[in-house]
């Protein structure tokens, strides 16, 4: 079914064709670890001429994506990529092209946050970017990398969309890592990305005013229609997916599974150690453990239904966070019990916090939190506080 | 020197306005001034991005709007990476051929905060990768729309709420004004100029040049400011006039990097006259205006040894 050919590329690379075969107009992008082979291949396609498109080599991240929203509101088809600090400097302007509905697309190369200072993966990055109104989604190997960046432009520039969409690739982990994978022919792609046309744009002919304030009497009313438009992407959303698996033979979905047959306990886990995890199942359901793996594909809009319909014969969910909200615990797992309270009041959740800034997880830390997992529900049955525990941590000052 | 038509034809300006009336500028509002003579010059083949700041405030409150054109803004300190973005993206469009190239200029709009301090970086870079753009600052000297704070383009011995006159030792603003047109110049772009909403036909022809240039061009524009300067409403003209024939602001091109004076004057007028019509200066005391007579002096000797003759 699968068209095209089998190569090995790095995920960044990966993502370079992709932006590539969207025939992109603009590319604005600063250089940051694990990000730069994304724009250094970038760069190669448009001084080789692969590429027709203007890479704007910008003093900052914050310059960016500002030039990415310039460039959008002028109508061009743009990309940016960054990770980390990059993302958190960029962070005051990712606000705008969802508020005035421009659909760039940016691939985050995830990385810790500073201090100390980390170039490696962890989700810290995403977590300070939940809600900033962007479609955001998880690739878990270099081919998800390909095709979800190829789908970010369908999506974000559908005209029932039209909000800018990022997709999540592990930093190291997918950036530099070179896999198998299948590269459709240009062609296709091309037929399955059609030419852009927003319905506002800047045209001195037709004159529009863009970003103008919004006192009190009216901002509520401005928001209200933003977040009633993001909601609605959903449809859309699954709808490109679905048309996207019909040509390319490859299926997304907002909340994907492993093994979930009659499992009681599942791990939750986003990005590229989601494969670890299948694993982990594996060996735990030789080992006669009834547990399954749930995948959050689509981090924003949150995929409540699915959500809610994979949970729905469970007694447990074991959640990976790689990230941590300070005073809080694992985001991810904060977000399911949100998701899931007054609907499944019997399910019991528990979360582990891991791979932390390049951390591996093994095989047999996800197996532990299984485990462990079980161990604390029977401690939350009798009425004990459970912690959030960081697996894989040196603890009591050995070295 | 200014070519005379362009200081003696007040006919040849359209009658067309491009900042429609109706904005919210307070009243004897120097830079709202500067803004319709800067659109009347342009036309309305233009996109224009504006930074956070008195213009959008005071143009662009929803649903309304003064803009007669394309125009957009975002955030305050971006203006010239917003602008680097929509050029690009007609350049590409038009190779592409998606769009028919109709020769629109690129104009971005900051006040001095926007353009010296928090959108330095980002102006900078955009002047350094040679976009064709020009960017307006429209100068008033101090963060106004936020309720007259100092800036680093406050002059030497302004009060501002930031920079108050203490009750101790404090005259307000201890520091020089930053020489943003000589930042600009240093970028190697090949247009840099100053104007003043007094010299309207001379601000006109400055915008028609910077805009007709090929690459980056600047135009600082003395914006008087009577809510923050503290100066009654009526007299912005008038002290615009003083601010250049006193050398505080004095009028000037640098095209390709040649300096000419637009209005040369051999002999300034005592900077007491501008000082004196300004609360913001009242508590000045004359070794404090000596003082700033001293460097103003020395900055137009400065400034005039680089015109060649």
């Amino acid at each position: 079914m699968t068209k095209g050919k089998i190569v090995g590329l790095e995920g960044s690379f990966a993502v370079a064709e992709a932006v590539r075969m969207a025939n992109t107009d603009v590319i604005s992008a600063y250089p940051i670890t694990p990000q730069t082979h994304i724009v250094e291949r970038l760069s190669e396609m448009v001084a080789d001429g692969d590429l027709d498109a203007d890479f704007i080599c910008v003093e900052s991240e914050h310059s960016a994506m500002s030039a990415c929203v310039g460039a959008s509101a002028a109508g061009a088809r743009v990309f940016t990529c960054s990770a980390g600090q990059g993302l958190e400097l960029m962070h005051e302007v990712l606000y705008i092209p969802s508020s005035m509905r421009l659909p760039v697309v940016a691939v985050a190369a995830n990385r810790a946050l500073s201090a100390p200072l980390s170039v490696w993966c962890d989700h810290s990055d995403v977590m300070a970017l939940r809600d900033i109104s962007w479609v955001q989604m998880f690739a878990e190997n270099n081919q998800q990398a390909f095709d979800l960046t190829t789908c970010a432009f369908r999506i974000a520039e559908d005209k029932d969309v039209l909000f800018p969409t990022m997709v999540h690739i592990d930093g190291f982990y997918l950036s530099h890592v070179i896999e198998d994978m299948v590269l459709p022919e240009e062609e296709e792609v091309a037929g399955f990305i059609p030419d852009y046309k927003h319905p506002f744009v800047l045209d001195p002919d037709k004159p529009v005013s863009m970003g103008c304030y919004g006192p009190p009497f009216i901002y509520s009313e401005t928001k209200k229609a933003q977040d009633v438009a993001f909601d609605n992407t959903r449809p859309r959303i699954q709808e490109i997916w679905d048309e996207f698996g019909e040509l390319f033979g490859r299926q997304y979905l907002p909340v994907e599974s492993y093994k979930m047959e009659g499992a009681r306990v599942a791990l939750v886990t986003m990005g590229s150690c989601s494969e670890t995890a299948m694993l982990a199942v594996d060996e735990l359901r030789a080992a006669g453990v009834d547990v399954g793996l749930i995948r959050l594909r689509l981090w924003r809009p949150f995929p409540f239904k699915e959500l809610r319909e994979a949970v729905k014969d469970l007694d447990l969910l074991v959640v990976l966070d790689r990230a941590i909200s300070f005073g809080m615990g694992g985001p991810v797992c904060s977000e399911l019990k949100s998701a899931l309270y007054n609907k499944r009041e019997d399910l019991k959740i528990v979360g582990f916090i891991g791979g932390l800034g390049g951390r591996d997880i093994q095989i047999s830390e996800f197996k532990y939190m299984v485990t462990q997992a079980q161990e604390k529900v029977k401690a939350i049955e009798r009425g004990k506080e459970v912690e959030t525990v960081i697996i894989g941590v040196r603890e009591g000052g050995g070295r | 020197m200014a070519k005379e038509e362009d200081l003696f034809v007040p006919r040849q300006v359209t009658t067309e306005e491009n900042f429609a009336p109706g904005h919210r500028a307070c009243i004897g509002c120097g830079e709202a001034l500067a803004v319709r003579y800067v659109c009347k010059a342009l036309g309305k083949n233009v996109i224009i991005v504006s930074a956070t700041g008195c213009i959008e405030i005071f143009s662009s409150l929803l649903p309304q709007t003064s803009w007669q054109m394309a125009w957009i803004h975002t955030l305050f300190e971006n203006v010239a990476a917003v602008m680097s973005g929509i050029e690009s993206a007609y350049k590409v469009r038009v190779r592409k051929g998606k769009i028919a190239d109709k020769n629109v200029k690129f104009v971005g709009f900051g006040g001095d905060g926007a353009t010296t301090d928090i959108g330095l970086q980002a102006l900078s870079g955009a002047m350094e990768r040679g976009h064709d753009f020009l960017y307006v600052c429209y100068d008033n000297e101090a963060y106004m729309n936020t309720g007259i704070q100092r800036s680093s383009s406050t002059p030497y011995g302004a009060w501002t709420t930031t920079a108050p006159v203490g009750k101790k030792s404090s005259i307000g603003q201890v520091t020089w004004k930053k020489n943003m047109p000589e930042i600009a110049v240093a970028h190697n772009i090949p247009y840099v100029a100053t104007a003043c909403p007094s010299y309207p036909l001379d601000l006109m022809a400055k915008v028609k040049r910077g805009a007709e240039m090929d690459g980056p061009a600047y135009i600082q524009i003395f914006s008087i400011c009577p809510t923050g300067w503290r100066c009654p409403t009526d007299i912005t003209i008038e002290l615009g006039r003083l601010a250049v024939e006193t050398g505080v602001f004095p009028l000037y091109e640098v095209i390709n990097g040649e300096y000419n004076l637009s209005v040369d004057l051999p002999d300034l007028k005592p900077i007491r006259e501008y000082l004196k019509k300004q609360g913001r200066f009242k508590h000045l005391n004359d070794d404090n205006i000596a003082t700033i007579q001293t460097r103003v002096e020395e900055d137009y000797v400065k400034l005039r040894e680089k015109v060649k003759r």
